[in-house]
């Protein structure tokens, strides 16, 4: 219980962030039309991608002649940017035809 | 100096990915959204590379990095400009595994690093070493991510049709318990000294595999991007455990912001599919087996009268209104070029065509707007439920691509019906209805379509494209 107790203390601005951050994300897509349920999807799927920070922190702290750490982050990289590319190219072409439809 | 330009960097990426969300969900920005957050994720991804310092150290092994980033997009990139418009959804769960898979991998990483730095004393118990916190956070980014990361395989693989929908009774029963060793193990791994550890976490990881595949093996081909989403949501949390875990505050951000956001596109999703996330995740009708049992064997009722091309042709080129309702069939038949076309002959025949687009429409929101505009067809002639049921009554012939569902009568008239209560749209209001079906075979929702027996309904069996281009062909020719 007390371990509890100081690990809220000990985090507390974390805590805060990861609680107004759901209702963040719960306020900001309160209203999204039906028809952008896929490219919305596929947006914050780019977004989550932000786990390639972690991918190249892992990365850069390993000893250079730890073959394993530098294994599993490389892949851990390659994974991630495939996230993050990935999902921002294919959510940009899913919309490219929303605009064009609303400019014609 | 340099770590607080870090600070600020991650700052501007948290706040651009805010924004990028809210813009994401109107219409009008929704491309500019999505570019916001991709520049965030770029400010972010450097800043770590060139600012970011452990203990006053630099990181090193930029080659490596700089590989795999390379490596990462260009593989990202041509594949997400060569897949096909209809697979953009396997697609998105493809990548949101390859999120998954890494939010595990660094997961392991850290595991291992720990590891490592005491390895020496094997008699230590893990316990030690970490915080109950910090345990935790390790192991459910690691638990978390491998279950995204099979689960959205899985669902990769029953989109694109190489995994068949499977269950067993007590399936639910077996998931539990599996989730429940992933837990064990998980506790067993804390306990154990550094000696011993390896097995508890392997263990760790391996039931949470199993775990994936388990959790969206039973659920029906055509929930998958309701699972995608909530895969999604699930992939932002396993990245927000990484940020608790460097207490990174973008990667913090940017998790939770998608886990929440996630969630709630999950449960909107289930809504304008008229469903709940339970029955979707126990998969009642999207797995369709046991309705299809029960209502198959009450066999087609009444008679249906089939229209030939040429009757179709006149029928619609006399019309002055003709409403397309699109479906999975168009999608399946890839006929919106053709749809198209047929569009732009009858408007030079004086018809005015418009379409019926209902909200779940093909297998996944917002399906048919993107087809019908990768055909050009022009936003102001896609009619929203409400509006399209308010047009009906004036319309002369409504023709159904391939659609069935969701102009299914039943979810009005019929309270025993599975499907009872979804919105559809009312097509039988119009003066005659043409429906375009490869067969009289039912569809997804596995039930008989009274719409199909009506005396003011014509079947013209076919595949979309087929039928379509000959209806041009004869139309011209009227």
């Amino acid at each position: 219980m007390e371990s509890i107790l100081n690990f809220i203390s000990s985090n507390q601005q974390i805590i805060y962030i990861v609680i107004l951050m759901i209702f963040v994300g719960i306020e900001v897509i309160g209203h999204v039309p039906s028809v952008l349920h896929t490219p919305l999807m596929s947006g914050a799927n780019a977004i989550h991608g932000v786990v390639i920070i972690g991918a190249i922190i892992v990365m850069g702290k390993a000893e250079t002649d730890n073959y394993l750490a530098l294994g599993l982050g490389f892949l851990a990289v390659i994974l991630g940017t495939l996230n993050v590319v990935g999902g921002f190219v294919v959510t940009d072409r899913m919309l490219e035809m929303f605009k064009k439809k609303k400019a014609s | 100096m340099e770590l607080n330009l870090l600070t600020i960097c991650y700052l501007i990426a948290s706040v651009t990915f805010i924004l990028g969300l809210k813009m994401l969900s109107n219409p009008v920005s929704a491309r500019r959204g999505n570019l916001v957050a991709a520049f965030g994720m770029t400010v972010a991804i450097f800043a770590t590379i060139f600012l970011y310092e452990d203990n006053g150290e630099k990181l090193h092994n930029y080659v490596w990095i700089f590989a795999g980033l390379i490596i990462g997009t260009i593989a990202g990139t041509l594949a997400a400009k060569k897949v096909k418009m209809t697979a953009m959804p396997e697609m998105v769960s493809l990548f949101n595994g390859m999120g998954g898979a890494c939010a595990a991998l660094i997961s392991a990483a850290e595991f291992y690093h720990i590891y490592e730095l005491h390895k020496d004393s094997p008699a230590t118990a893990f316990a030690e070493l970490a915080t109950v916190g910090h345990y935790i956070t390790i192991v459910a980014g690691a638990i978390i991510g491998t279950i995204s990361y099979t689960g959205s395989i899985i669902a990769w693989g029953k989109l694109n049709g190489r995994i068949k929908d499977y269950s067993f009774n007590g399936q639910h029963i077996v998931n539990m318990f599996v989730l429940v060793l992933v837990i064990v193990a998980a506790v067993w791994a804390y306990q154990s000294t550094l000696g011993n550890i390896l097995i508890p976490f392997m263990l760790i990881g391996f039931f949470a595999l199993i775990y994936g595949v388990l959790f969206v093996m039973p659920i029906g081909g055509a929930d998958m991007p309701v699972v995608i989403s909530l895969l999604n949501s699930f992939t932002g949390v396993a990245a927000a455990c990484g940020g608790f875990l460097y207490d990174n505050k973008a990667m913090l951000t940017g998790g939770i912001l998608v886990g929440a956001a996630g969630t709630l596109l999950t449960i909107l999703m289930c809504k304008a599919m008229n469903r709940s996330l339970t029955n979707v995740l126990i998969g009642s009708f999207g797995g369709g087996n046991k309705t299809t049992a029960v209502e198959g064997a009450a066999g087609p009722q009444g008679n249906y009268k089939e229209i030939s091309l040429a009757d179709a042709a006149m029928v619609m080129a006399y019309a002055n209104r003709v409403m397309i309702v699109p479906g999975y069939g168009l999608a399946v038949a890839q006929a919106q070029h053709t749809c198209h076309e047929l569009e732009k002959i009858l408007e030079e025949k004086g018809v005015e065509v418009q379409y019926a687009i209902h909200p779940v429409a093909g297998r996944m929101p917002g399906h048919m707007n993107v087809l019908l505009a990768e055909a050009d067809v022009s936003y102001d002639k896609l009619l929203e439920m409400e509006t399209a049921n308010d047009v009906f009554k004036t319309t002369d012939v409504v023709l159904i691509l391939g659609a069935n569902d969701v102009v299914n009568p039943a979810a009005k008239n019929d309270a025993q019906s599975p499907i009872y209560g979804m919105p559809i749209l009312e097509v039988e209001q119009a003066k005659t209805v043409i429906v375009n079906k490869r067969s009289m075979k039912p569809g997804y929702a596995g039930i008989e379509n009274d719409l199909f027996f009506q005396p003011k309904t014509s079947m013209l069996f076919g595949d979309a494209k087929k039928v379509l281009q000959d209806l041009c062909t004869e139309i011209k020719a009227v």
